[in-house]
């Protein structure tokens, strides 16, 4: 059997008395695209410089293509990296940036422009080859870095939030445009986010963080529809959630009333219960709720209703034309799918 | 690039000590001598030329500077000192190191026929004089039309009402200049009559100075009405047009005398006694008296001009080596009672 | 396992321990020598704490202390906002002629000391041409032209600082701010001073520390103010009591003590910087703030140019003010200097290698420290020896060398009595000013330039020198005009170390003074300052020609 490309084997970085990276362990497969995601101070950075050799991990070992790293100093690595301010030299034109790696006997002058032709056309720069950083959009800056980061064909692209500094239309675009570099120059690449639409829309799997630890890994799918536990279930997509206590068959909420769900906890289990706003189903079926409609959200493509469903406060999606005469204060039934309830022992 | 320019300033900074040596480098067999002095920037080259026409083997290389500044690089470097001689230097600060053992005892031929209080009291000797200067008083006759202040001829005429806030002075503990001045009033006065004089002298001061040289030059240029300073301050100043009237006080000036000495572990001896042997014959005696109106050989007439007939007798009995063993405790004195309440006026 | 081999950390840790070696011979050994003094008798034997209780048993003490303390204050309380308007201005506006208000405004460091003193004395003197705008009894001798003097003094130096500082923006928090609808007032309160408070911070510490340990001014125009700075002198030249003149100048060494601490303070609160993508920021036109900015700007720099206008004019008269005939007479150096014009090319040569070895040291020292990632006591050694300089008065600075240097033991003697050791001592005796500049510069730097220089296994040198080198070109400059600039009119230190045949330009001006060759003596500053000021102005046509392409034109 293969193993991973880089592996990351129980490491840990300690600042003093804090922890910021604990007993970390990855595997991340030759081409794949892996996401560190995790809201700010999760560690998601440290353990992306401790992969480039920026920062040398407390405990715990590094291989990237069966070679021992951990103690490697960057240079002796073999990655590329796109930081969040891409750090472009600014007295350097886009092309001296981009074949700023490109040196030394392998890179005789030809086949540096040659290269450099490439990977100008592989991110559409072309035309401002001879400009400077200031000189062109965030984005193109952007893409200089991509460019510049991906110049000596690294066997490791890592990215730290190279999305996060453009506005939304340039990033959506971005985003696509990235996923199929990615795809097409088949190199292992690990990116660092906090955006988890983001991190489901590109990576080929998902690594959730959170201090310091990693606590699911998973395809997009997989995180998305089988959270590992309750941070999961909320930082990753969209959810409402309530308290509950664990009973036969589902849980209990504050009113008394059972709801059914797939659970094995305990009895008495203080719990807290996800459900996604897809997943709630406007219907009078047996055990379903009243709701009070209290908000409706227009999206374009679906309507997101805010619902107040004794007590709990839930959403649903529906579409647009299905919204009929509905206004805020209607009254309706709304189930709860047992299989769709994510239920999570409250301190796990 | 920035290594050819380091290499580059690395082979000026080889150049630049290999090509001005301190030490002896004789040329031609020429003995270079470092000579450490006080004197006036006018009398460096008459000096040396003098030395090294009657000495033709001896290069003078003088280091000049004030007589603090020189005296404070004399002891600080007296681990290793890196003077021959002294030519020219305050006998006070010759005294100061002959008290810390860094003076060569040699007395020159002819030393004997100074004046017994311009050259060194223990044989064999550790320095000679060579001119005296005295204290005198700056007087700027157009600020003192303008204000009408009365002319001094005596110190005790400082005392003026009319000249309050007049009057500059250098503060003896930062100037040898003022040290002496008051080294001078407490021998012609005696001490306590002299602390009784300079608080009645400290309310008609404007200013207490840190150089020696500033009330002079100041008063020349009508910031103050009178400066208190040395007697020859004045000649530069009138030559170029300054309204000064040199004052020498006819009851007692102090003075200081200007000396030469060999600093001991010269690492060329006999050349630096020959200098020290040319610095107290006729020829060197008379080239100090065309600046100087007091010189150690007493037979020797100055050439320089403007000097009352008297000027000799005017000047006080002091006793150097005593009041420079006083010093620290009279400039103690000095700064509790002037220094303390130095404010601005 | 890290192979065995010499990699980037273990150079740049060798690199640094070079500089702290360096430091040590240049600055702390030496010092620590005079230092010491504080605690020996004259023959070097150990007596504690005499000279202390000495010097504060004296009631006298305080008000020294006391005067130093509250003029420095004063003086910086004043030159913080002018030197604060003046850099922005040039760095923030739109103004005319920015180019030659960035020269006026370096006017009192490009001459020796003397000459703003002098020139406040023919304006303000008892003589002086402007005395009637003195209050009744006032006068320009004490407190007040302390005040007056060391505020122009210091006044390049807080405004070099704050340059710097200002000069990077980025334009996108500008806009940022401007599109919250935030007034000019607010973006500035908001956007200008945070960014700016390193600089702010590192400016009132060094125009603090140098008006508390500048003797050349309260000694000329401080009539019997005492300060501590003149305790110092008082002590070395007056008495040569070293040890009563190591005392004070420990004390002396207080202020840069805090000093330290406040700057590593400010270090702490100090925003992120530009970062490689940030758009550099260039002001537009607005009559609002480029009018009253002008007009500030043209008051500061009337005054200084004044400044040097009086000199030029005192080294062409006779003799001020009794015979007002203007002559050249008082340039032909050699009626009243044994080496004439030769002090000059002594100057000259020790100005230019100060710069020429200063500058790559001070740049590359300080890069070390930001971005060397070197861990332990060391940098923490070379940051207060990079700060401590400024601290240490000229003379005591120069005995300490002639205390070490000449010391028969020292291996480093051979560069006694040389230009060398006049550079050294020049090198380290301004270094403070100049590391803070290269460390302003560098602080702005996108922090991860080295980092994708790293990862495209390009070696840290070569990042340095076209990367990190080139964007921070015009302070280098700075730093190497400064050096050069500091070296031609140094006098307090040199004082001490030349030797025969290397007795520099500012230290015959010194002479010429004393000797009452005022004319001559000012006569002299000015052909520093033109040599001085034609080296600033080479600096300026290389920033311009620097400029464009992808650097902002200032």
């Amino acid at each position: 059997m293969q193993r991973p490309y880089l592996r990351i084997e129980g490491v840990g970085r300690d600042f003093g008395t804090f922890s910021a990276l604990v007993d970390v362990d990855i595997g991340v497969e030759r081409g794949e695209f892996l996401c560190l995601l995790g809201p700010s101070g999760c560690g998601k950075t440290t353990l992306l410089r401790a992969i480039a050799g920026l920062d040398v991990p407390t405990r715990g070992e590094i291989f990237q293509d069966g070679k021992l790293i951990t103690d490697l100093p960057p240079s002796q690595r073999d990655f590329g990296i796109v930081f969040q301010s891409y750090a472009l030299f600014p007295n350097m034109t886009v092309a001296t940036n981009v074949g700023y790696g490109l040196r030394g006997p392998a890179w005789p002058k030809a086949r540096v422009a040659a290269r450099l032709a490439e990977l100008l056309a592989l991110v559409g720069l072309a035309e401002q080859a001879g400009r400077y950083p200031a000189q062109i959009s965030g984005g193109q800056q952007q893409r200089v870095a991509l460019a510049r980061a991906l110049a000596n064909e690294p066997g490791l692209l890592l990215l730290d939030e190279p999305l996060s500094a453009l506005d939304a239309i340039v990033r959506l675009h971005l985003r696509t445009e990235l996923r199929l570099l990615q795809r097409r120059l088949g190199v292992t690449t690990v990116m660092v986010t906090h955006d988890q639409e983001e991190a489901l829309s590109l990576a080929d799997r998902v690594a959730v963080m959170s201090d310091g630890r990693v606590v699911q890994i998973g395809t997009p799918q997989e995180v998305y529809d089988r959270p590992a536990n309750a941070f999961v279930a909320g930082f990753v997509g969209r959810s409402a959630s309530f308290a509950a206590r664990a009973a036969p068959g589902g849980v209990t909420i504050a009113s008394g009333r059972h709801i059914p769900a797939v659970t094995t906890l305990p009895e008495g289990t203080p719990v807290r219960a996800f459900i996604r706003p897809e997943d709630v189903m406007l219907a009078d079926t047996p055990g379903s709720l009243g709701a009070e409609l209290v908000g409706i959200e227009f999206l374009g493509s679906v309507c997101r209703l805010d619902l107040d469903a004794e007590g709990l406060p839930l959403q649903a999606e529906i579409a647009p034309r299905a919204l009929g005469g509905l206004a805020v204060g209607a009254m309706l039934r709304v189930a709860l799918p047992p299989d769709k309830l994510m239920v999570f022992a409250l301190n796990g | 690039m920035p290594c050819r320019l380091l290499a580059a300033a690395g082979a000026l900074l080889l150049g630049a000590f290999v090509s001005t040596p301190l030490g002896p480098a004789g040329a031609q067999q020429r003995t270079r001598l470092t000579v450490y002095t006080a004197i006036e920037n006018e009398q460096l080259q008459p000096f040396k030329a003098a030395a090294e026409a009657a000495l033709r083997d001896i290069e003078i290389a003088w280091v000049r500077d004030s007589t603090g500044v020189i005296t404070a690089r004399l002891v600080a470097e007296r681990a290793q000192p890196r003077a021959d001689v002294i030519w020219g230097l305050s006998a006070f600060s010759l005294l100061g190191l002959e008290a810390l053992d860094m003076l060569e005892p040699f007395t020159p031929n002819g030393a004997e026929i100074l004046r017994p209080n311009m050259r060194s009291d223990r044989s064999p000797m550790t320095w000679t004089g060579m001119d005296a200067f005295v204290a005198a008083i700056c007087y700027n006759t157009a600020v003192a039309r303008q204000r009408n202040l009365p002319r001094p001829s005596t110190w005790t005429d400082l005392l003026n009402p009319a000249l309050r806030g007049q009057i500059a002075m250098p503060n003896p503990s930062s100037s040898g200049t003022g040290f002496l001045t008051v080294a001078g009033w407490m021998a012609t006065m005696g001490e306590q009559p002299a602390w009784t004089f300079m608080n009645g002298l400290h309310e008609n001061i404007q200013v207490y100075t840190h150089s020696g040289s500033a009330p002079c030059n100041n008063a020349a240029r009508g910031e103050y009405g009178l400066g208190i300073s040395l007697d020859m301050r004045a000649v530069t100043l009138r030559n170029q047009g300054a309204p000064i009237e040199i004052i020498v006080p006819t009851d007692g000036v102090g003075f200081d005398l200007e000396a030469t000495a060999i600093l001991r572990g010269t690492r060329n001896l006999a050349a630096a006694r020959r200098l020290a042997g040319f610095a107290v014959t006729r020829a060197a005696m008379e080239l100090y008296g065309r600046y100087y109106a007091i010189l150690a050989l007493p037979d020797v007439a100055p050439a320089v001009q403007g000097y009352p007939a008297d000027f000799e007798q005017r000047l006080a009995t002091i006793n150097i080596r005593e009041m420079g063993a006083q010093r620290d405790r009279i400039l103690a004195e000095w700064t509790r009672r002037f220094d303390g309440k130095s404010a601005p006026r | 396992m890290a192979e065995p081999r010499l990699n980037d950390s273990t150079l740049l840790r060798l690199c640094l321990g070079f500089a702290a070696l360096l430091l040590a011979a240049g600055l702390a050994a030496p010092l620590g020598l005079m230092l010491a003094r504080a605690f020996q008798d004259i023959d070097g034997n150990f007596v504690g704490l005499v000279h202390f209780r000495a010097y504060f048993g004296s009631p006298a003490l305080l008000l020294p202390a006391w005067n130093s303390l509250w003029t420095s204050a004063v003086t910086t309380a004043i030159v913080l906002p002018l030197a604060f308007t003046f850099a922005y201005g040039m760095t923030r506006s739109r103004l005319p002629g920015r180019a030659v208000f960035r020269a006026i405004m370096l006017i009192p460091i490009l001459a020796p000391s003397l000459l703003p003193a002098l020139s406040l004395i023919y304006l303000f003197g008892n003589q002086g041409l402007l005395r009637v705008l003195l209050p009744e009894g006032g006068s320009i001798y004490g407190p007040t032209g302390i005040i007056v003097a060391q505020c122009i003094y210091t006044f390049p130096h807080a405004a070099m600082i704050l340059s710097v500082a200002l000069g990077m923006a980025d334009a996108r928090l500008f806009e940022a701010a401007e599109t919250l609808k935030a007034g000019h007032w607010r973006i500035f309160r908001d956007v200008t001073l945070p960014a700016a408070r390193y600089g702010l911070v590192s400016a009132s510490v060094v125009v603090f520390t140098l008006a508390v340990t500048d003797f050349g001014i309260p000694k000329v125009i401080g009539g019997q103010f005492p300060v501590l700075a003149t305790d110092v002198y008082r002590q070395v030249i007056g008495q040569q009591n070293f040890s009563m003149g190591a005392v004070v100048a420990i004390i002396l060494l207080l202020p840069a003590i805090f000093g330290f601490f406040a700057e590593r303070w400010a270090q702490r609160l100090q925003a992120a910087g530009i970062s490689g993508r940030a758009v550099l920021y260039r002001p537009k036109r607005r009559a609002a703030r480029d009018l009253p900015l002008l007009a500030a700007c043209l008051a500061i720099a009337l005054v200084l140019l004044s400044i040097v206008g009086m000199a030029i004019w005192g080294s062409l008269i006779r003799f001020w003010p009794y015979n007002m005939a203007l002559t050249t007479a008082n340039y032909d150096f050699s009626s009243f200097d044994a080496q004439g014009w030769g002090s000059l090319w002594t100057s000259l040569t020790m100005a230019g290698l100060t710069a020429l070895v200063g500058t790559p040291l001070v740049f590359w020292v300080a890069y070390l420290l930001e971005r060397g990632g070197v861990s332990g006591w060391l940098p923490g050694f070379v940051r207060v020896a990079a700060i401590a300089p400024l601290a240490v008065p000229g003379l005591v600075l120069g005995l300490a060398y002639i205390l070490f240097f000449n010391h028969p033991a020292n291996p480093l003697g051979f560069i006694y009595g040389t230009v060398a050791i006049l550079v050294l001592n020049c090198v380290i005796h301004f270094y403070t000013v100049a590391h803070l500049t290269a460390v302003t510069a560098i602080r702005q730097l996108d922090p991860e330039f080295e980092a994708v220089g790293a990862s495209l296994r390009v070696p840290r040198w070569r990042t340095f020198l076209r990367v990190i080198v080139p964007i921070s070109l015009p302070a280098i400059l700075d730093i190497a005009v400064y050096l050069f600039v500091n070296a031609m009119a140094t006098v307090s230190a040199v004082v001490f170390l030349y030797g025969p045949d290397t007795k520099p330009a500012s230290v015959a001006v010194v002479h010429m003074d004393e000797a009452g060759q005022v004319a001559s003596a000012a006569a002299m500053a000015c052909v520093i300052l033109a040599i001085t000021a034609s080296a600033k102005l080479l600096q300026l046509g290389a920033s311009r020609l620097l400029s464009g392409g992808w650097r902002p034109a200032h």
